[in-house]
């Protein structure tokens, strides 16, 4: 990568305008995807993280951005929710890139859906012949093995994203992890089913074939017999036979599978490949996080950086949770009164509700001195044109005075919630960044609801890439 | 009163936050219950402020009215081990299998066997009596694998039974389905008023009933209190920004008149209050279709400040009120 496109730069810690304080969680570096995503070199960018955090989402959504950026790319999703198939308008993903209709730029962007039997399959057929192929794909084991028990999804994932590769076809890919336990099981199970191929186990399995008759192996034969004959107790002889039928046929038709699984592994090392780790600013997701980053660092997978999904901003962060709570008590508070002294009306009458009449009790703050005294009669035209809401044609100005008071106290204690969640949100995040003020990071807003279509995901992309300090408001 | 209680939930819904809290519901009134983790993310250990736990029960919790909650996070290899001592009474061999291999394999690549451990562990703890024939844990709840999983974990023994079709797995397996596809199980789904974890939650119910398993409750996590209600947000809709202004303004946060500190304020809270609408309809919704199920349906409080023993034993008493227990 070149030193220009680096992904992280340092920001400066100074601009961030004082009154913002709590709105942004302040990274010690932004993550810039859009050098990640533009750079030739990158060809791989891998998604990982703990479930629930929008992992998905977020592969789907840098891929199209880069796909509109001029690259060529394809998306690999293991499981995901329907409508995210559907938001990218493809109705059941399948093991086959589908080209992906309505990108603009004439981004050329293609999804797929890991199918492990198939790919399974496939790996059977391209690697044995056709009799032999037969026999392991008739086999019950090997039925049950690819038809997806635990570490086979992550084991075809690897083997999806090596061929993939392969091919060639593709400038970027960009694969989601699949939803194991522990995102770790991703960079484990390649290693495992390898060692495993191996292993003295599968030698002592296949051994009647290998080894029978040799000289110098009676030693091996009996320990052999003992131990199949305790599997064989264990797992009843028929399954023995099936396991050891199986073991041979993939032994003998490729046994170069850890050589597969090495040359996987060693793509993820390689500089073409990018890990994003995708977290929540929630402590469970942001722990696994700090985890995941400290055991991609011991592998040497190359880290780009952290993606923070759901971030909250507030365009009223200047107004603190303390104080619009004690404001929205004044509110409720003055009600009871009004109530209790039938002074609703003279209270918010146009002579006293005025914002800086100094004479008013419930006035300006200490901290609203902003000069607005200056012309206390400002506001007044405007006041008797708006004075009557139109929900309240005859209702009495006590009322809809009262109401409104209401429905202010509502919106400042939202407001108040808000900002706790923004504090909350942020020393979540300082801890993780003290932990590893190396990462970079790039938050994502949060967005009401769910991504239904491109535009969903295309609007993802953007808040994804835009590291401005300031959020966009809400709603905007 | 279901005496295996597994919970399941699309990942982030705080599955196992509910499985400790009913753990603690269950074992109120000097019942004892045992709670099971079998992802080994030792969550339980976390939620309850112990250290990590070892692959042994133990107590880490006592519920009010003097009840016990157990706690046990199996580890699949260990389990195996045991399983293997507890039925062949292999000891040397145990580790003989270990040193080539097999537990690894048995454990991560093998059709199922570390499920069937999971699975096994858990009915083994259903069905354990004491000298005096009385079970030794009134209720066992599960913290188990996530929705998409979930049918599939609880269904290995099936799938088992079916490739080792004779032989001790073969018959353990059978044994294990009988104890899950009873009465005795109840499979529970959290999920979270969000349209994902609810399409999951409906998908998950589908998969689970499709292959005989009792499917018990939904929990819905993390529910966010009420600020607006629907009155509220529709005034919010139609009352001018003015006499917020103003209303702001005497609430005491300064100048009601165009660029006052008060008026700059109504722009960004509508714009939260516009949000807010938007998630509050699209909760309304999921709840519309959670409804549907034709399920008890139960709602347990986001705790704003996280999750900590304090929480859990309200969300435990929430429980025990909503009669989850």
């Amino acid at each position: 990568m070149s030193p220009d496109a680096t992904p992280a730069r340092e920001t400066d810690r100074s601009s961030g305008q004082p009154q913002e304080a709590g709105r942004r969680l302040a990274p010690a570096r932004v993550l810039d995807v859009d050098p990640l995503l533009d750079d030739p070199k990158t060809r791989i960018v891998v998604c990982c993280g703990s479930g629930g955090v929008g992992k998905t989402t977020t592969a789907a959504a840098l891929g199209l951005r880069a796909a509109e950026r001029g690259r060529k790319v394809v998306v690999l999703t293991i499981d995901p929710a329907r409508r995210l198939a559907q938001s990218m308008g493809i109705d059941s993903l399948d093991n086959v890139p589908r080209r992906v209709k309505g990108t603009e730029e004439d981004g050329e962007l293609y999804a797929m859906m890991l199918d492990m039997k198939r790919t399974f399959d496939e790996v059977v057929e391209a690697h044995a012949d056709p009799e032999r192929a037969a026999a392991i794909l008739s086999n019950p084991f090997y039925q049950s093995l690819s038809a997806g028990f635990a570490g086979t999804q992550e084991y075809m994932a690897m083997e999806k994203l090596g061929q993939l590769r392969a091919r060639d076809e593709w400038d970027l890919i960009v694969v989601d992890t699949p939803p194991s336990r522990s995102a770790l099981d991703f960079l484990d199970a390649p290693k495992r089913l390898g060692s495993f191929l191996d292993g003295r186990l599968i030698r002592l399995l296949t051994a009647p074939a290998k080894l029978g008759g040799r000289a110098g192996m009676k030693f091996l034969n009996v320990g052999m017999s003992m131990m199949t004959g305790t599997l064989g107790k264990l797992l009843g002889g028929q399954l023995l036979k099936d396991v050891q039928t199986f073991v041979a046929a993939m032994d003998t038709t490729f046994g170069g599978f850890r050589t597969r699984a090495d040359a996987t592994y060693k793509l993820l090392q390689a500089p073409g490949t990018a890990f994003l780790v995708v977290a929540a600013p929630e402590r469970d997701a942001l722990r696994e996080a700090a985890y995941f980053v400290e055991r991609l660092a011991a592998e040497r997978m190359p880290l780009a950086g952290l993606v923070l999904n759901r971030v909250h901003g507030s365009g009223a962060g200047q107004l603190s949770a303390e104080r619009a709570i004690a404001a929205a008590e004044n509110l409720e508070d003055a009600r009871i009164v009004d109530q209790g002294e039938g002074k609703a009306e003279s209270r918010n009458s146009p002579e006293t509700h005025g914002s800086s009449d100094p004479a008013e009790p419930t006035g300006v703050s200490p901290g609203a001195s902003d000069g607005t005294s200056a012309a206390p009669s400002d506001d007044t035209s405007a006041d008797s044109s708006d004075d009557s809401p139109a929900g309240s044609p005859s209702g009495s100005v006590a009322e809809s005075a009262d109401a409104v008071d209401r429905v202010t106290a509502g919106l400042l204690r939202l407001h108040a919630e808000r900002m706790q969640l923004l504090a909350r949100e942020q020393r979540t995040r300082d801890r993780f960044t003290a932990r590893h003020p190396e990462v970079a990071v790039a938050e994502v807003p949060a967005l009401p609801g769910d991504v239904h279509d491109l535009a969903g995901l295309r609007d993802i992309g953007d808040r994804l890439a835009d590291n401005r300090r300031e959020l966009p408001e809400p709603g905007a | 009163m279901s005496r295996l209680q597994v919970v399941s939930g699309k990942g982030g819904t705080g599955k196992t936050t509910v499985a400790a809290a009913l753990a603690l519901a269950l074992a109120t009134e000097g019942k004892r219950t045992l709670l099971i983790e079998v992802e080994g993310r030792q969550g339980i250990a976390q939620l309850f402020e112990t250290e990590a736990l070892p692959y042994e029960e133990r107590k880490i919790a006592v519920a009010p009215g003097g009840g016990e909650v157990y706690a046990l996070a199996i580890d699949p290899e260990l389990a195996l081990l045991d399983y293997l001592q507890m039925f062949y009474k292999l000891g040397s061999a145990g580790r003989a299998l270990k040193k080539l291999g097999a537990i690894d394999f048995a454990t991560t690549i093998a059709p199922g066997v570390r499920d069937v451990l999971l699975t096994g562990k858990a009915c083994e703890a259903v069905r354990r009596k004491d000298k005096a024939g009385r079970f030794v844990y009134d209720h066992v709840v599960m913290d188990a694998p996530p929705t998409g999983r979930i049918t599939r974990f609880l269904n290995v023994n099936d799938e088992v039974a079916g490739l080792a079709k004779i032989g001790p797995i073969h018959n353990q397996a059978q044994a294990v389905m009988r104890v899950l596809k009873s009465a005795e199980t109840a499979v529970h789904l959290v999920t979270l008023l969000e349209e994902m974890p609810v399409q999951e939650t409906v998908d998950g119910i589908a998969e689970l009933r499709a292959a005989r398993l009792p499917v018990g409750r939904v929990v819905v996590n993390m529910v966010r209190p009420q600020v607006l209600d629907a009155a509220e947000l529709e005034l919010v809709r139609t009352v001018p920004r003015t006499a917020l202004a103003r209303s702001l303004s005497s609430a005491g946060l300064g100048g009601a008149r165009r660029g006052g500190n008060a008026e700059r304020l109504v722009d960004p809270l509508l714009a939260q209050a516009e949000e807010y609408a938007e998630r509050y309809a699209l909760e309304q919704e999921q709840r519309s279709v959670l409804g549907e199920l034709d399920l008890p349906l139960h709602e347990l409080p986001l705790f704003a400040e996280g999750m900590d023993l304090a929480g859990l034993y309200e969300l435990a008493t929430e429980l025990r009120k909503q009669g989850m227990s």
